[in-house]
This record gives C-alpha cells, sequence and structure tokens, in this order.
C-alpha cells in the first residue's frame, strides 16, 4: 500500500531545479505528483515519478543526494470537510502528519494527497479500516 | 614483549647521553659532507664543535621541505652515490618529489626500527603479517616488508589493490597481523564480506594502520568490524618511512618514538621556539644515526604534543599524542587556534560518521567569519527540513562549545572531494585574497 518517493536535496541556486527535471526529461520519466520545501540555504524536492529506480538511478548518477521515502497516496472525495474528517480520524490515534501535499485528477471528482506519517503502518491501518482508498504505488506511478 | 630491551628501556638520562654523542656525530658528518649545511652553519657563525649538549640542539637551523625540493634529487645525500642502496621518492603532488637514499645501514637500521614496531604492537616472531602498504617508490611497502623479515617473521607481500582477492588470501593464509591505510581495513572489511568472508572471525588480531590521518573514532569502528586491536603508526619518508614512532598494545596511548635514532622537539609552528613536554605543536626530528640523508630539525609540519611519562609497557621512550593536523593548516579566526581536524572530531561525533566538509574563512569589516559547508550525502540526507535543520543548529552549538568559535554551518550538496585520499582540499581561507 505504500509509495516509493524520490527525495532530492537542493542547493537554492539558480537552475538547481531544471537540472533535476533535464534529467527526467532525457530518460523519459513522467512526474506523478511534486512538492518543494525550502529554507534559504537549500530545499527537499520530493517527487512521485513514473519509474522510480530508473530516475533514482539517473539522477545519482548525476551527482544529486536522493533518498528513499514511504509515503501513502490516499484518495480524498473532492467535497468541503473531505480532508478534515480524515486527518481527524488520525489524530484521534495519534497518528502525525510530517508533511502532505496535494494533487487533484483529471475527472476533478477526488482529490489525491500524498501524506508521510511518523507511523505509516499504523496509518494505514486505521485508513483500511475507515474504508478510506489508499492508491497502491503500481497504480499511482502508471497513472 | 620488548624487541631491545636494553635499548628501549633504557633510564632516559643513559638516553640523552646516547643522543647527545649521536648528534656531535652526525652535526660534524653533514657539516664535512653536505655543502648545504655547511652553508646553513656557516650564515649562523656556527661550528660543529658549539654543540656540547642536547639544548644546544637549538642552535641549529631547521631544514625544511622545500630544502629537499631546491636540492633535487641527491643534492642532500652526505655519501657518495656508490654507497646509495636504495632511493625511495614521494609522489611529488604538492610540488616537485623529495627523493631520499639510504646506505646499506640505513636500511639495517629502518629494518630494526620496524622489527621493534611489530613488536610492541604485539606481533611476534612466527607471525604472519599481511602487508598491503603499497611497494614502490613509495616507503611504506618495502619499510613494513624488511621489517617483518627482521623480526622473524612471515610477510605476505601483497601490497595495495586487489581488494577481493586480498579478503581470500587474509582467509587462507590465515594472517595474525596487517599493515595497510585505516581506510584501506575499512575498504577491505567491505569487500571481504562481499565475497562472504567476515574478516572478524579470521584468526587476525592486529592491524598496524598509518599513511594518512585517522582518529579514536575511526580506530573503534575498525575494531569494532574486524574483531581486531588497532595501532597507530607514524613515520615520513624525509626520516626514514614508517616506523619512527608507533603505539603499544598494552597502553594504546600514543606513540613511542624510536629516541635512540631520531630525536624529537616541538616548536611553536609560528614563532619556532622550542615548547616544553605536553605543548602542542609542530614535531621537528633530527635524524641521529642516519647516513645516506641526515637531517638536521626537520619540520614535519605535523601538529602534535609529546610525553615522557613512564609507560605501563616499560619502554621508557617518549610518547607522541595522535597527530592533531598540520601547522600548515592551521587557521586563527579571531584570534583563536583552528585546525581541520578538530572540527571533523566535532562532525564525528555529531553524527558518527565522517562527512565531507569545507572550511571557508572570510572576512566581514574587521571580523573574521567561518563558514562550515557539510556535504550532505544519502546517510545525512532526510526527507524533511526540520531534521536537516536540526543537524545544522546542532553542528553549530558543538563548534562554539569545543572551539570558541561561532560558525555558520551550511548544507551542501556533494562537489565529491576525495575523503579517503588524506589530500582533500579542507580550507578556503578567503582572507588572504584580500590582503593585498
Amino acid at each position: 500500500m505504500k509509495v516509493d518517493q524520490l527525495s532530492i536535496f537542493l542547493e537554492n541556486r539558480a537552475g538547481r531545479l531544471a537540472e533535476v527535471t533535464k534529467v527526467l526529461s532525457d530518460n523519459g520519466i513522467n512526474i506523478r505528483a511534486l512538492s518543494l520545501a525550502d529554507t534559504s540555504d537549500f530545499g527537499i524536492l520530493r517527487l512521485i515519478v513514473s519509474d522510480f529506480e530508473k530516475a533514482r538511478a539517473k539522477l545519482k548518477e548525476n551527482g544529486f543526494t536522493v533518498g528513499r521515502t514511504s509515503v501513502v497516496a490516499v484518495v480524498v472525495d473532492d467535497t468541503p470537510g473531505g480532508l478534515h474528517r480524515l486527518l481527524e480520524m488520525l489524530g484521534k490515534h495519534n497518528v502525525n502528519v510530517e508533511y502532505m501535499y496535494a494533487f487533484v485528477q483529471q475527472s476533478g471528482k477526488n482529490a489525491v494527497i500524498i501524506f508521510r506519517f511518523d507511523r505509516i503502518d499504523q496509518a494505514i491501518e486505521i485508513l483500511q479500516q475507515n474504508g478510506i482508498p489508499i492508491i497502491p504505488g503500481d497504480k499511482l506511478y502508471a497513472m | 614483549m620488548i624487541f631491545d630491551i636494553k635499548k628501549e628501556t633504557m633510564p632516559r638520562e643513559e638516553l640523552r647521553e646516547l643522543q647527545l654523542v649521536r648528534l656531535k656525530t652526525q652535526v660534524e658528518r653533514v657539516y664535512a659532507t653536505v655543502p648545504f649545511y655547511r652553508k646553513k652553519f656557516d650564515e649562523l657563525g656556527i661550528k660543529p664543535s658549539d654543540v656540547k649538549t642536547l639544548k644546544d640542539l637549538s642552535l641549529l637551523p631547521f631544514t625544511e621541505k622545500q630544502d629537499l625540493r631546491n636540492h633535487y634529487p641527491f643534492g642532500l645525500f652526505a655519501v657518495p652515490r656508490e654507497n646509495i642502496v636504495r632511493l625511495h621518492a614521494s609522489s611529488g603532488t604538492t610540488g616537485k618529489a623529495t627523493v631520499v637514499g639510504y646506505t646499506q645501514r640505513d636500511i639495517e637500521t629502518w629494518a630494526e626500527c620496524m622489527a621493534r614496531c611489530f613488536m610492541t604492537a604485539g606481533a611476534k616472531r612466527g607471525d604472519t603479517i599481511h602487508n598491503a602498504y603499497g611497494y614502490g617508490l613509495f616507503t611504506g611497502g618495502l619499510g613494513a616488508h624488511y621489517g617483518v623479515e627482521r623480526l622473524g617473521a612471515t610477510v605476505v607481500p601483497v601490497s595495495g589493490g586487489g581488494t577481493k582477492r586480498q579478503a581470500m588470501l587474509l582467509r587462507d593464509f590465515a594472517s595474525d597481523v596487517i599493515c595497510c591505510t585505516p581506510s584501506y581495513a575499512l575498504h577491505l572489511h567491505e569487500a571481504a564480506l562481499e565475497v562472504g568472508i567476515d574478516i572478524k572471525k579470521l584468526p587476525l588480531r592486529i592491524g598496524i594502520f598509518g599513511a594518512e590521518p585517522w582518529t579514536d573514532e575511526m580506530r573503534r569502528d575498525i575494531e569494532g568490524k574486524l574483531g581486531i586491536k588497532a595501532l597507530d603508526i607514524y613515520g615520513l619518508s624525509e626520516i626514514m618511512g614508517p616506523g619512527v614512532g608507533i603505539e603499544c598494545v598494552e597502553a594504546q596511548n600514543g606513540l613511542h618514538m624510536q629516541e635512540d635514532h631520531f630525536f624529537c622537539e616541538i616548536i611553536d609552528p609560528l614563532t619556532g621556539e622550542s615548547l616544553p613536554e605536553g605543548s602542542v605543536g609542530e614535531l621537528v626530528i633530527t635524524t641521529l644515526t642516519k647516513e645516506g640523508i641526515p637531517l638536521i630539525r626537520y619540520r614535519t609540519r605535523d601538529l602534535t604534543s609529546l610525553s615522557f611519562e613512564p609507560c605501563t609497557c616499560g619502554r621508557t621512550f617518549a610518547r607522541m599524542s595522535r597527530i592533531m593536523g598540520r601547522s600548515d593548516d592551521m587557521l586563527i579566526i579571531r584570534g583563536v587556534n583552528v585546525f581541520p581536524s578538530q572540527i571533523e572530531s566535532i562532525l564525528l561525533e555529531t553524527q558518527g560518521l565522517t562527512p565531507h566538509y569545507l572550511l571557508i574563512v572570510d572576512r566581514d569589516g574587521p571580523l573574521d567569519t567561518l563558514e562550515v559547508q557539510v556535504e550532505v550525502d544519502e546517510k545525512l540526507f532526510s526527507d524533511e527540513i526540520k531534521n536537516l535543520q536540526r543537524l545544522e543548529q546542532q553542528i553549530q552549538k558543538n563548534i562554539k562549545e569545543f572551539l570558541g568559535v561561532s560558525a555558520k554551518v551550511k548544507l551542501v550538496e556533494p562537489k565529491g572531494i576525495a575523503r579517503s585520499e588524506g589530500k582533500a582540499k579542507r580550507i578556503l581561507d578567503k582572507r588572504k585574497d584580500c590582503k593585498n
């Protein structure tokens, strides 16, 4: 049920992000979802891509520091309160969200939210028990 | 066990007498045979007969690495070329190579010093010693080789490279002792595991490591992974090669210097003044018995201290503390002496591993500034900003606490600073650029 997310360490300088996208583009790798967190000195780019292993290998070859993080992709109703219900459920069980980012699917009916939890296995269990749809890695990469 | 009990446990008074006799002979020899020294002595108005006590050594001039380069290749030799039986040379990566020559007697002295070192480290007659120091112009391989033979042990002259094969030889020959660089020991450990050999389970019991700077943290790492005692050996080609000093297996606390052959002093690297026992400064060595290329007060550039406290192993030779850095690497930041090795230790303590780093010193108005760039490799990396910021703050706090200097810590992407080479560029002093 887990999704492999690529995390890339980036120094804050002009053109550095473009170097990442160039490596991905040159190797025919598609980006499914992304988020960029930054400080004044550095940033962390988090990506879900069509081919995790290839993207990681190619980025490493090009001198980037990359990490693998297990995240969970959850389908949330695209209606008011959809996300709130979910967070409340997790909060009750003391599962903490380290960070999250979202994208809306083409249909416009659902939003997909990528979560990084402090206790991922417990989070998955809670989501499943409550019938919240989780998108497994294989499906997400091929979306 | 002690290889030469008479010399190595000599009362210090007697040792001083022996050193003085040898020093006088040496000073006469260089004055008579090396024009470079004759000229230097004459310029300072010194005659060999002026050296009456060991204290008079401070009258004598220093010899620097540049002096060897300026007299490339044989200009500082003190014997006719036909008496030289062996030549070694440094790699010359930081300038012209320095060439050293040995007479037959020098080779014997060297072998004896190395044999003493092996025994000091706990090796004995009948042991099998895996020698992975490089053979060739570099003094490590052949220096250790002759020492093993002199000890009466079995040498495996494997030299460098072919690491997986080395792991197999280590197992098949059931070697008791290994000598190589400390980083190679860790590399060998990993390569061995790849071919299904756990060095920890082999009979190997002692590692003799030198030829590059290393830390106590690295020692613990090696000892844990290889299941051996790891001992630090010191030497430099200008003085002899490996075997100038070594830790004893009993105390594992400071390197015993072979003082009957090498007179050791600690000086202030800035003023050149001799410093008392225990002070940290630059190690200066005068060779007392060398024939081929005797050196007077050779500035090693290595920073350390000496202790004459009696050692539990019974040896009376002075003990040198682990090399703290190079005097040419010393930075003065807002009046505080800072060595890259100190920053390295702090990084090690903060994270438990040696990240690659660069120190950038600059000036902001009248104030010196220090920025420590730490490369973020996969081991340090976290996908969470707060973890990386915590790391920056922790390093910053530890530098302030241990060195009393405020530094800005900046995490940067890897730029391929080589770690195990020992010649990595660690300092960028921008203040030097603004002086003129």
